[in-house]
């Protein structure tokens, strides 16, 4: 059964966008991760143009970070002064971002970026998880305890107007959490991600945040900048399809219920291991695909781009 | 559509019939809307007329004209990056052209070339019209050949069929991409290689139902329409949370 999505101006099969969320869900409930790297090139795959992708799997973060934070708030998990903290610097980079976007597509290089971006993050990230969680996986007797050393006070803990944060239990300046939203927000609006694989670790290793309060804290400020996304990505680009996001979030809640369930079977080291994995395998295809020779040298720009 | 196509034919005979062929040429579209539905695939819309016998046809669509940017890729620092364009005006956003014969045995190259019959025969001009003619034509075959194989530019075929020697009929493809707006069919009577006669017929083309107003509210009322699909993935957030609170 086809469906004629009115914004992206394609018709694609309802199944194959309830299974895609479905399995995205299920990956991001047995992870614990949005799921945006994956569903933004997943749709971009499918024929939905880069612009419409990214807005529309903003859009769609909303909805699944949530359902999330209800979840972390009843148990008390979510450090609210923190989390309007990143999310000031979140807003300005997402207003940043939606205008870093509109640029770049005005001068041809959004598919580009998009890609850039995410071969760059996904790599890092991707390399990054998956030394820490197989050296995790084959020494796990050995403790290692990483974060002491990187309690130690260096140049960001010199930083003017100081905070406190009791909930995560540091004083230190909030010019840092800013930036780190701020920075996060681009990547929103950019690559139409929560950025949660980029902030839940700078706020463990930057900031020094206790571990339980990370996730609950990153979902409740991703609600807001991924708003804020969706609304001026609408307002400026009129990229968000509201149709396509509520049948991928359809198969997503579904997906996701199934997968956190499945989850608790598996230990915590070999999760990562298979993210990682998981991650460089979509870094290494959109690497793949921007450096091979293309069939046809020309392609056709975006109509009133130029 | 089987039943409606044997009905359109026995009208078109009506039509032939002695009495009727006053005119020389008579054509129409057994629909003058394609409307875009939620559920849209595509449509075919059935060509049918009458011509002088001993003519050729040949039909010509085209969808509303934009401008189109053409880039070529070029190689920086091992990934292919968007590097060169050329923008060109005023290209029709749908193209296809049929006739009842291969075309440069009907029709003349000047014919071809006033008529627009035959996509390397379209008149695509650069913005820019200090670029050089070589580059122009080859970013204009790419531009034609991008086009065709987005489905958009049908490339031809002398699939225009005559029933007898005065009736004739072919089948139009609109694939599911088709662009919205409005439409002109053109039907050309030949002789010798000439236009003797020509008859254009609109047709419209335009999203309906559902998609249409959630297109219609995206455009006009960007602001509202931000604020309510952020609103409906709050309200989808909060009841998923609801529906599956772990007891």
């Amino acid at each position: 059964m086809n469906i004629y999505l009115p914004i992206a101006e394609i018709s694609v099969n309802v199944f194959l966008l309830l299974g895609m969320g479905g399995a995205v869900g299920f990956l991001s409930g047995l992870f614990g991760v949005g799921g945006g790297f994956l569903m933004t090139p997943l749709l971009i795959f499918i024929g939905v143009t880069p612009a419409v992708a990214v807005a529309t799997e903003a859009n769609q973060i909303v909805a699944s970070s949530v359902s999330g934070v209800l979840a972390h708030w009843r148990r008390g998990n979510v450090d609210f002064r923190m989390g309007i903290v990143l999310l000031v610097g979140g807003t300005l980079g997402s207003v940043f971002g939606v205008w870093l976007f509109g640029f770049l597509r005005g001068l041809g290089q959004l598919d580009l970026a998009i890609s850039l971006c995410y071969v760059v993050f996904l790599g890092v990230v991707g390399s990054l998880m998956f030394l820490e969680s197989s050296r995790a996986l084959f020494r796990r007797r050995r403790q290692i305890d990483t974060r002491r050393k990187l309690h130690q006070h260096h140049w960001m803990h010199g930083l003017p107007f100081k905070m406190r944060f009791r909930k995560s239990k540091l004083y230190i300046s909030a010019l840092l959490p800013i930036m780190i939203g701020f920075v996060v927000g681009i990547l929103a609006a950019i690559m139409g991600v929560s950025g949660g694989f980029i902030m839940v670790p700078a706020m463990i290793y930057l900031l020094g945040m206790p571990t339980s309060v990370v996730v609950g804290t990153s979902l409740f400020q991703i609600i807001f900048v991924t708003s804020t996304v969706t609304f001026l990505q609408s307002a400026h680009n009129q990229t968000v399809d509201v149709i396509l996001a509520l049948i991928l979030l359809t198969g997503g809640v579904i997906g996701a219920q199934i997968g956190t369930r499945f989850g608790t079977r598996l230990r915590g080291e070999q999760l990562r291991v298979l993210l990682a994995l998981m991650v460089l395998a979509v870094c290494g295809k959109l690497c793949f695909d921007l450096v091979v020779t293309p069939d046809d040298l020309f392609v056709l720009g975006v109509a009133g781009a130029h | 559509m089987h039943l409606r196509a044997v009905l359109l034919s026995i009208a078109v005979m009506l039509l032939a019939l002695p009495g009727f062929g006053q005119t020389p040429l008579i054509a129409d579209l057994s629909e003058h809307q394609i409307q875009i539905t939620t559920g849209f695939v595509g449509t075919d819309v059935l060509l049918f007329g009458t011509v002088e016998p001993d003519s050729n046809v040949v039909v010509v669509v085209r969808g509303p004209e934009e401008q189109t940017t053409v880039w070529r890729k070029a190689r920086f620092a091992g990934i292919w990056v968007n590097d060169r364009r050329v923008v060109f005006e005023r290209v029709p956003s749908f193209y296809a052209v049929r006739s009842n014969a291969p075309l440069d045995a009907i029709a003349s190259n000047v014919t071809r070339a006033r008529h627009g019959m035959g996509a390397e025969f379209l008149r695509l001009r650069p913005e820019d019209e200090t670029i050089s003619a070589q580059d122009v034509s080859v970013f204009r075959n790419a531009l034609i050949r991008n086009k065709q194989r987005e489905g958009l530019f049908a490339s031809g075929g002398d699939n225009i069929t005559f029933l007898g020697g005065q009736l004739f009929r072919t089948r139009l493809h609109f694939p599911a991409n088709v662009p919205t707006g409005f439409y002109d069919v053109e039907v050309f009577m030949l002789k010798d290689g000439h236009v003797i006669h020509a008859q254009t017929t609109p047709l419209i083309v335009r999203k309906a139902g559902l998609g249409a107003d959630v297109f219609f509210f995206a455009h006009n009322y960007s602001a509202l329409y931000g604020i309510i699909a952020v609103l409906l993935a709050v309200a989808a957030g909060v009841l998923a949370a609801f529906v599956f609170r772990k007891s």
